[in-house]
């Protein structure tokens, strides 16, 4: 109904205009609406059941502080480390040319589609204690890596750091390499144009990339059991408590899931400029 | 204007004099289907236009003058050192980028001390230099005033501010006033004209607009296809241009011909007829403004030149209506608004247009 002080016309301004017999079709429209459903319904069914009443009490409990403390730092040193490491590699992929760079490009999303287990067991091989550079590792350094706190920081930036460098690198691109330019002309070599110039310039990328990084890492689950295993306040992560506790207290891993979705929920609130105004 | 001493006319070797100073360079550069060869020499003090259409070269001339582009072959050599073998953020270059490249992230100030800062300065000297540049713009107010708040004119000055920061031997250019609109670009265009004269080293402007390059440079070099087709003081080009491009940017009908004494054959068919006395190959100009438009044969009229033509085109220039004309001879006629509505011109009217020998000028090619 409309009010009083727009009588007739606004009936008409308060809906689109639309072209006769150009609705939705319902065969477009039934499956899309399943989907919807099929997305929304489990995480409603979470809420459901969750056990509100003795929620406090399972959320104070110290295995739960443990694994969220774990989580929470290992997820940020991964994303951390992605940084150091992943920046650079961005950098490399979208502003030098170099024989087989399509190849690299392809090999450093490799993980992004690779079955995270897959990925675990590649690590055990790679940096295990017989593995081709743990062995040498251990026998130089004495440093073993599975089964460590350091092993799922490890295991969580092989998985994660991709969705960086392919943020970043998209940014890169997108970037006018010109700005690189005019710093060349005011005497700065490529490094100072890099740091001064390019870097301030590409933040915001970096940070989303840092974001969607933190998240995969927060949620990582087949490499960490496969390449640090599962020991409380070791290795023990939340998404491997969750699972673990679904065996013996279901309440316990609706509550530890609980925690999770409300930490995705809170990273999807501080993207929310970056992609769902675009959308 | 005061001229600089040219030594244009010897491009072979330069005085021994003026050799080790200033600019010295023939830049070759190979880029799939087109070739840019052009050779450069400026003085200390110098102002040089390159003047052009686009896709004649100029930016990438700019560009290897500034090392951002490898040269393929030539030379380049600035106060007697050869450039070639320094990397540019090592050459005593400064750059004034078209669209200015303001960092955004930083404030006027910084963008100007970013310069010093990147040659060794340290950050509070850097700033109190920037401070000074900016000072001397007229634009001390802005100093803290990021990129995107600046106006056009604003940003020019800060971009010149940037480049001259680091006391470049060499200070280029690139469309320097082109992102202006055309009140802003009268004001920054005379403040630039007073910079440049004031700057002591070698400036090369790159512009397509005929005006900004008169204005600004002490000399003209026009570049078409990546060759340069002529060179010379403002005027001396304005008065003779030697192909179309530069006729239709000074404004005048331009065409190549024959000289028999008082007649011109041109090439394009028809005589025209001249008061110089001349043999030979020649070119023959006259401004559309000398001109006059008949809708029939004219009897009474003394213009020894008479072309029966079609009009192809009309538009407004200023207040004035340029009218394009096909047929015995294609060109340019301006005529008051007035004149054009009494001719009732339209697209294919016949006309006869007749130009006066006195109004043509004809020269040698």
């Amino acid at each position: 109904m409309t009010g009083p002080q727009a009588p007739a016309a606004g009936r008409e301004t308060s809906r689109k205009p639309r072209a006769p017999g150009r609705g939705v079709p319902l065969a477009l429209l039934v499956p899309a609406l399943l989907g919807l459903a099929f997305l929304l319904v489990p995480l409603l069914a979470l809420l459901l059941r969750a056990p509100w009443r003795d929620l406090p009490g399972q959320l104070t409990s110290p295995a739960v502080w443990e694994a969220l403390r774990l989580s929470l730092f290992c997820a940020t040193t991964a994303t951390a480390l992605s940084m150091v490491v992943g920046v650079p590699l961005a950098w490399l992929l979208a502003r030098t040319e170099f024989p087989g760079r399509g190849l690299v490009r392809a090999l450093v999303t490799l993980p992004l589609v690779l079955p995270p287990v897959v990925g675990g067991v590649a690590l055990l091989l790679a940096l295990g204690r017989n593995g081709v550079v743990g062995q040498w590792l251990d026998a130089w350094f004495g440093v073993t890596l599975p089964f460590t706190t350091t092993g799922v920081v490890l295991a969580e930036t092989f998985v994660a750091m991709p969705f960086l460098v392919i943020s970043v690198e998209g940014t890169l691109r997108a970037a006018d390499p010109r700005y690189e330019e005019a710093a060349t002309t005011l005497g700065a070599s490529r490094f100072t144009a890099f740091r001064r110039v390019t870097l301030p310039l590409i933040a915001p990328g970096i940070a989303a990339g840092a974001v969607l990084a933190w998240a995969r890492a927060l949620g990582e689950f087949g490499a960490t059991i496969t390449f640090a295993g599962n020991f409380p306040g070791r290795t023990q992560t939340m998404p491997l408590a969750v699972y673990l506790a679904l065996q013996n207290d279901p309440a316990a891993a609706i509550a530890l899931s609980l925690v999770l979705l409300a930490v995705s929920i809170a990273v999807l609130a501080g993207l929310r400029d970056r992609w769902m105004r675009t959308a | 204007m005061p001229k600089k001493p040219e030594h244009l006319s010897d491009p072979a070797g330069a005085p021994a004099a003026t050799a080790a100073q200033g600019l010295d360079a023939r830049l070759v550069v190979d880029r799939e289907a087109f070739r840019l060869d052009i050779a450069l020499r400026a003085a200390p003090g110098e102002v040089v236009a390159l003047l052009g259409p686009n896709g004649a070269g100029k930016t990438t001339a700019l560009r290897a003058l500034a090392g951002l582009a490898p040269l393929t072959a030539g030379h380049l050599r600035l106060d007697g050192a050869d450039l070639r073998r320094t990397p540019p953020e090592s050459r005593p270059v400064g750059v004034v980028f078209q669209d200015y490249l303001l960092f955004p992230h930083l404030t006027a100030l910084d963008n100007v001390a970013f310069g010093p800062r990147c040659r060794g300065a340290g950050k509070a000297e850097a700033r109190a230099q920037a401070a000074e540049w900016l000072d001397r713009m007229g634009l001390a107010e802005h100093a803290g005033a990021r990129p995107r708040r600046l106006s056009g004119g604003q940003a020019q000055r800060v971009a010149v501010a940037r480049a001259l920061a680091t006391h470049p031997r060499l200070l280029l250019l690139d469309e320097p006033l082109a992102a202006l609109d055309a009140r802003t670009r009268l004001e920054v265009r005379a403040q630039l004209r007073r910079h440049l004269a004031a700057f002591e080293a070698v400036a090369v402007l790159v512009t397509h607009d005929p005006l900004d390059a008169m204005v600004l440079a002490d000399r003209l070099v026009v570049v078409e296809g990546g060759r340069i087709v002529q060179e010379g003081s403002p005027s001396d080009i304005a008065r003779h241009p030697r192909t179309e491009y530069i006729a239709q940017l000074v404004g005048l009908n331009l065409y190549r011909g024959q000289a028999e004494g008082h007649t011109v054959r041109l090439a394009a068919g028809p005589a025209v007829s001249t008061t110089e006395d001349l043999s030979g190959p020649v070119f023959v100009a006259f401004p559309p403004g000398a001109v006059t438009l008949y809708r029939e044969r004219p009897t009474g009229t003394s213009a020894r030149n008479l072309w029966h033509c079609e009009v192809a085109g009309l538009e407004t220039h200023g207040d004035q209506i340029r009218v394009e004309l096909t047929g015995e001879l294609a060109l340019a006629a301006d005529l008051t608004t007035v004149a054009a509505a009494e001719l009732d011109l339209h697209p294919g009217a016949p006309v006869w247009a007749a130009v006066k020998a006195a109004q043509t000028h004809a020269y040698p090619a």
